[in-house]
């Protein structure tokens, strides 16, 4: 069976389809975050160092990877936009884009949470954490270039050569922050510091697919909206069923 | 225009005719120039007078208030022609865009980064630092400052004519200027501590050359986007 | 453990429910904001074509 791709990127279909599988992945979300917090804060044993504190990495270490994994994606979209001018491509770039950022943000957040009972302050300007403050921010500028251009072609092709940019300069920025992390001798904070029994890679590998999948429902459902918003003129989107209710 | 201009022909122009203008408003030139002093000035002001510690935060200092001059400068570097029409023009001329946009960084560099890099010695001064420390401030801020213009100038291309305008090319052309901070900075404070500057200045050169050659077309691209 | 126990953490309970609070803040704040986005969108498509129909 030959699936028409090209029909996919229409707005308009696409919207039916992430309407359809929208539902799914947070239906996988629910269900693996209920396994993973089961597992990580009930089943999996006390860390001998860092005590019960250390069990916050089942939620820093995904949130802190999707961020940087879900930059990427949007930075690829972006690409795929500007190059083969597709709406949808840059459509998903905008949808991605919050749920990146609060992901940083959580990530930044239960960084400061881990550090505090860890290494006894909140924040310590490790390369990690500077780093993930960086991509917070390069977050924060896609979306107030996209946010402060009226015109919508403008604004999906401006921030995704943003996008593009960033994405190219991120292992630079990173590599800069852990030179200058290591001349000033500072701390180092990896997971690492927890030593990985079964149950604790289960917990945390559930957590990261269910982050993963609700990242994935987050987008869907966004870029539906963006779709209706873009298309609301259109025949198609004035005679949906939701609309006429 | 003149007939078929080679490409180091076509960027000494362009650079000349910035200047040209440049000077011509040199009131602008100024008040970078001045801001960039201020910014230094209020430091002791906010922490107190202690020489050690001035001493300490001096390459910091410089570094931040020159990356916030630099944003700041950016402004000019688009807006005249951008109101006048000329940068329609320049966007459906014949000749290398790249090239012509590489010809304005060029001329926004002598203008807005050249003198903080002439100026900044004699802050440095202000701050007690030893004249090595000073030298070393010097050329990196003379390496740094080009990348600064250039990574400021595709933020000034994707926000041309936007309302919000300082702030928002600030937004988002601070973090990706970061590697310059950390490095330049980074020179002085290895002087200060007596270790080996040298691979700092060689990182701030590779990003200055990594810089050149890719933001006049990234820039070219932006102002594309913003134009059409 | 008793249920108890569990909340303490150990005296990091603290860090830890503030972490998994903060996320859970996070992603019904989010959710929140996409439906109320979708609603908006939709009472505005449902203006236009109310609109357009009046012509």
């Amino acid at each position: 069976m030959a699936i028409n791709w090209f029909k996919y990127s229409a707005p308009s279909t696409f919207y039916a389809l992430a309407g359809k599988l929208a539902p799914w992945f947070a239906g996988m979300a629910a269900i693996l975050f209920a396994v993973g917090l089961y597992v990580g804060l009930y089943v999996a044993p006390t860390d001998a160092v860092q005590s019960d504190a250390y069990r916050i990495i089942y939620i820093h270490v995904p949130t802190s990877l999707l961020s940087m994994f879900i930059y990427v994606v949007m930075a690829g979209y972006a690409a795929l936009g500007l190059i083969f001018n597709t709406r949808l491509s840059a459509m998903m770039a905008s949808a991605l884009a919050p749920t990146g950022a609060l992901f940083a943000f959580i990530a930044l957040w239960t960084g400061a949470l881990w550090g505090r009972p860890t290494w006894g302050a909140y924040w310590v300007w490790d390369a990690r954490l500077t780093s993930q403050l960086i991509l917070f921010f390069l977050y924060l500028g896609f979306i107030a270039l996209h946010a402060s251009i009226d015109d919508p072609r403008r604004a999906d092709r401006a921030s995704a050569l943003l996008a593009i940019v960033g994405v190219v300069n991120v292992p630079i920025i990173y590599f800069s922050v852990r030179w200058w992390n290591t001349l000033h001798q500072g701390s180092t904070i990896t997971p690492k510091g927890v030593r990985m029994e079964a149950t604790m890679q289960v917990a945390l590998y559930a957590m990261f697919l269910a982050c993963w999948a609700y990242a994935i429902a987050m987008a869907l459902w966004r870029v539906r909206s963006i779709i209706l918003e873009r298309e609301r003129a259109t025949q198609w989107a004035q005679e949906l069923p939701e609309v006429r209710s | 225009m003149m007939g078929k201009l080679s490409s180091s022909g076509l960027l000494a122009l362009v650079v000349r005719r910035d200047l040209v203008l440049a000077m011509r408003r040199r009131a602008d030139v100024l008040t970078t120039l001045v801001f960039f002093v201020m910014v230094v000035s209020l430091f002791p002001l906010g922490v107190g007078p202690e020489p050690e510690m001035l001493r300490k935060m001096a390459p910091g200092v410089v570094w931040v208030a020159a990356l916030l001059a630099s944003m700041l400068s950016l402004g000019r570097l688009f807006s005249a022609d951008y109101l006048d029409g000329t940068l329609e023009q320049m966007l459906i001329a014949p000749q290398s865009l790249p090239v012509l946009v590489l010809g304005k960084i060029l001329a926004h560099w002598m203008v807005s980064g050249l003198p903080l890099v002439l100026m900044a010695p004699v802050l440095g001064l202000q701050f007690g630092l030893p004249a090595q420390q000073l030298g070393v401030l010097a050329l990196a801020l003379l390496l740094g400052t080009p990348v600064l213009s250039m990574i400021g100038a595709v933020g000034a291309a994707l926000t041309l004519g936007l309302r919000g305008g300082g702030v928002l090319v600030s937004l988002l052309v601070l973090p990706l200027c970061i590697p310059v901070l950390i490095f330049g900075a980074g020179a002085v404070e290895a002087v200060a501590g007596g270790m080996n500057y040298a691979s700092h200045l060689q990182l701030l050169a590779a990003v200055l050359v990594a810089a050149a050659v890719s933001t006049p077309w990234v820039t070219a691209q932006a102002l594309r986007i913003s134009m059409e | 453990m008793s249920f108890s126990e569990f909340i303490a953490m150990n005296g990091r309970g603290l860090y830890v429910w503030g972490s998994y609070g903060m996320a859970l803040l996070v992603f019904v704040v989010e959710i929140a904001l996409v439906r109320h986005r979708r609603k908006l969108t939709l009472k505005e498509i449902r203006l236009m074509r109310d609109a357009e129909g009046d012509r």
